[in-house]
Formats: C-alpha cells, structure tokens, sequence
C-alpha cells in the first residue's frame, strides 16, 4: 500500500467550556481519500471536536494541522494560531455539512452555491453558474436551481448544503449527524450522497448515529465517549470486537 | 412670504389659496420626512453596532444615547438642539439654524429608536448563518452585508413600518420652533381665520400620506416575500 497524504492531522488536543473538560486529550490523523466516522453517546464531544477542526472553536491546547500545514501549534500547554492570512488559505482545505443545513434562505438554491465561489473564490459567474449546474446534477436537484430552501424537503435541502460545500472544492468535507434533523424517510437520499462520494475517494470525517451507514461507508470508525477516543478500529474491528462501552452502545442502537 | 399670504387670506375665505399654502407646508414636512430616514435609517444602524459592540466604552454610551432619546420627549430634544448652542456657547445661528436644528433632532431621535429595532433583527439570526458563512470563506463584512443584513430587513420591516408611520405625525412637532410645515401654517390660518377648516384640511393630508407610506411599505414587504 503506497503512503497517502495526510490531509488532517489533530494531536493531543484539550478543549474546556467554563472549566468543563469536554475533549480531554484527542489525536486523529486523517489520510486522503479516507473515510473516518465519530461515533458515541449525547455530549461525548463529537460537535466539539468538529468546530475545532472546522476552526469555529478555538483549541485550548493541541495541535490542529492541515496538508502539513499548522493552524495552531502547541506552545507551553497552550495552543498557537497561525495568522489571519494563514487560516483564510488553510479554510480553503475543507467544508462543513451543519445538521440543520444553513442554507442561506434568502438566496436560490444555484445562488447559495455559486455565491461564495463568486464572492469569495472571485470565480466568474459564469463557471460558477457550470459548476452549481454539475453539482445539482450529480445530486439529482437540476429542476430546484430556481427555487428557494423553504420550498424543498428537508433531504433536498441538506443535498444542496452538501453541494454548496463540494463546490469550493475542499479536499475534506466534515458532516455533523447530516441526517439527524432529518424524517427517517428522508434520510435515505443524503446517506446515499455521502455514499457515493465515499465511492469517488472524498475525504470525509462524519459524526453519525446511523450505525448501519457508519459501518458501510467507513474505512475506520472512532468511538467517542467523555472526551476522549475509547475505541479506535476498522468498522469490522468495532463492530465485530467491541470493547464493553461500545458494545453496550452499539447494543442500545440496534 | 406666509405672513402676507397669511394678510390676504384674512379678508375672504379662499380654500383654494388656503390648499396651496398647507400644500407648501407638506412640502416641509415631506422635507422633514425624506431628510429623516435618509440620515437616521444608517446611523440607527451605526449606532445598534455600538450597542452590541465588545468594547464597553462604546456599549455604554450608546446605550445612555438610546435611552435618554427613547426616554424624553421629542419636542425638549428639538428645543435642546435648537437653543442649546445659544445657551452653551452664546453662539448663535440665527433663524436659518431652525430647519437644520429640527432635522438633526429628528435624526437623532429617530436613529436611536431604529437602532434597537436593528440590534433586535440583527440578534434573532441563528448562529449558524454566521458560521456557515465563516467556513465558506466570507469575510466578516462580506458576511453582514451578504447574509445578515438581507434577512434582518426582512425581519425588521414590520416595526420600521411602525415608526416610518410615527414620525410623519411627529413631523408635526417641528412647529415648536416656529418651521413652516403643514401643521405650523394650518395653525396659522385657523387662528386668523378662526376657523377649524385648515387643521382639518391638515389632517387630511397627514391621513393620505400615512397611507401612502403604509402601502409603500406593504409593497415593500411583498416583494421579500418570495423567501422565508
Ligand atoms: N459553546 C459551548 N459552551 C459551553 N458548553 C458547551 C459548548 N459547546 C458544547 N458544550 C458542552 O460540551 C459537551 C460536548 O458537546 P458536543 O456538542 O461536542 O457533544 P456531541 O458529542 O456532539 O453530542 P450530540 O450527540 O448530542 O450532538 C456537552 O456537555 C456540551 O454541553
Ligand atoms: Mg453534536
């Protein structure tokens, strides 16, 4: 097996709110290509450990490290950012699929993925306009270009927020519980965008609670609980040797 | 110019002249109306930016400017403004300085009461805009100007209609310093003329006009309507 890249590297990172240690010391290193699913209970930390990746929280101590590139080194037990130029440019490497989508409600479903390629990308509204029209094709949402969220399904809506990210092109896409916002009959059509992507060898790290998907579209699987990581293994390793904490869990789930 | 239109008006009741001359006291008051909302809509604006502001300098002191302008009343503000340079620094501007004395009471006041309306819109949009914006790259302006301000208008239409309704009655006030807008020169007329005639006639206009401005605003409201 040749060595990949490593697109995503976290080392020993703490997070506290209000005293509260909510990660207490997690490292996770994530190759291209690979998927890696976050499973655990209610409050394990899962959100948590997102943000930080995503840069919307700010570490207390750790390392955060993209492409080998660092956006906060751990100086004397406290964490380091990078400059403000730096952490635009290292924002560029991923996207955020949100539980409850985000999209921007006074924009069309095209405008909310060609807005930020236009404005931020400075790409002409013309590729933009191509590359919106490729997505919504892919994800099967040609005909809702012109319409706006409030007049999609929840699944469709969580689609075109899953489109609005992969059209900056990041090479890691992080999802937190995609479908939990979800009817159960509607999370079928996202889990089976996420599985097709898995399929094309898009970087993922997704925090789910579907245990059955997890365990499909995983190449390796982390249990969270109180913090820190308790079990760590291919979906096989979790599913088939679960240590007693994940057992019960995974038990509890179905 | 008014008080001998005033002088010829005394002798015989002309309607017609008496239309034409409330006519150019609404354009005083229209006057008043446009120069308000042009100034005190951004500024209202400026100053919710400083009631939220992280700075506690700056958060207290607009707070103090909001509330003492929310909290006294619009007629001692224009008083204060008109004849408070006098008495501060015997300066004095003259007549000239009214028309501007009221327009900057006006805006001041109105600046005030928009921005709590702004900061109420502005703090009612979830998080999440804000940091969906943020991971796909928008600057923080690009982020106001782009995300949030579009659907705080939206949000804030209903109360700004409000007080769009409220000042044009209030431009009424600007007769305490003598202004020649409508209701200065209804006043006027029906004092001379000792009949009530005029001041209805003020009434009318200042009715037509606030349904105008509520259905420029309901119009308004229509065309945001094509989201949610
Ligand atoms: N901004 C915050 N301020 C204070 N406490 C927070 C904040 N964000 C998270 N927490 C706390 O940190 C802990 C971990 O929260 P987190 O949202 O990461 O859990 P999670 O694993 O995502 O849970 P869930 O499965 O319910 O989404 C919780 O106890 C939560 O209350
Ligand atoms: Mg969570």
């Amino acid at each position: 097996m040749t060595q990949r890249q490593v697109l995503l590297e976290m080392n020993h990172v703490k997070k506290s709110f209000d005293g509260v240690q909510v990660l207490s010391d997690i490292s996770l290193a994530v190759q291209e290509g690979e998927v890696v699913s976050i499973i655990g209970p209610s409050g394990s930390g899962k959100s948590t450990l997102l943000r930080l990746a995503t840069l919307l929280e700010r570490l207390d101590d750790g390392e955060l490290i993209y492409m080998g590139e660092a956006a906060a080194t751990s100086e004397n037990g406290k964490s380091v950012y990078a400059s403000k130029e730096k952490l635009k440019q290292l924002r560029k490497v991923f996207g955020l699929v949100f539980q409850n989508f985000q999209l921007f409600p006074h924009f069309s479903v095209r405008k909310n993925i060609t807005d930020a390629l236009v404005h931020v990308e400075k790409v002409s509204q013309e590729e933009a306009d191509s590359r919106a029209e490729k997505l919504l094709a892919q994800l099967g949402l040609s005909d809702k270009a012109d319409n706006y969220p409030y007049q999609l399904s929840g699944g469709q809506q969580q689609r075109v927020s899953i489109a609005r990210a992969l059209a900056l092109q990041p090479k890691i896409l992080f999802f937190d519980e995609p479908t939990s916002a979800l009817d159960p009959e509607l999370t079928g059509e996202v889990l089976k965008v996420i599985k097709e992507l898995a399929r094309e060898h898009m970087t993922m790290i997704i925090v789910t609670h579907e245990m059955q998907f997890a365990r499909e579209v995983s190449d390796r699987i982390l249990f969270m609980e109180q913090g820190v990581v308790v079990q760590e293994g291919t979906p096989d390793e979790i599913f088939e040797n679960p240590v007693e904490r994940v057992r019960e869990f995974i038990g509890k789930l179905g | 110019m008014i008080e001998t239109g005033l002088l010829l008006a005394q002798k015989n009741i002309d309607l017609l002249r008496m239309f034409s001359q409330l006519g150019e006291g609404f354009v005083v008051t229209l006057e008043i109306f446009v120069l308000t909302l042009l100034f005190s809509l951004p500024l209202g604006l400026l100053v919710s930016f400083g009631r939220m502001s992280k700075n506690c300098v700056i958060r207290s002191i607009t707070k103090a400017y909001i509330s003492v302008m929310r909290g006294t009343p619009l007629m001692l503000q224009i008083f204060v403004v008109y004849f408070g340079p006098y008495y501060l620094f015997e300066v004095s501007f003259g007549t000239g300085y009214r028309f501007p004395a009221v327009i900057i009471a006006f805006v001041l006041n109105y600046a005030a009461y928009f921005a709590e309306i702004y900061r109420a819109g502005i703090e009612s949009m979830p998080k999440g805009q804000y940091e969906a914006a943020e991971v796909l790259g928008y600057s923080k302006l690009q982020t106001f100007v782009r995300i949030i301000l579009p659907q705080v208008i939206k949000r804030i239409l209903p109360p700004v209609t409000n007080e769009t309704i409220t000042l044009v009655k209030d431009t009424s006030l600007a007769f305490t310093i003598s202004i020649a807008e409508m209701f200065t020169i209804a006043k006027q007329i029906a004092a001379a003329q000792t009949t009530m005639i005029p001041l209805i006639g003020a009434g009318v206009f200042y009715f037509i006009f606030n349904l105008l401005v509520a259905l420029g605003m309901e119009k308004l409201e229509k065309s945001l309507d094509y989201y949610r």
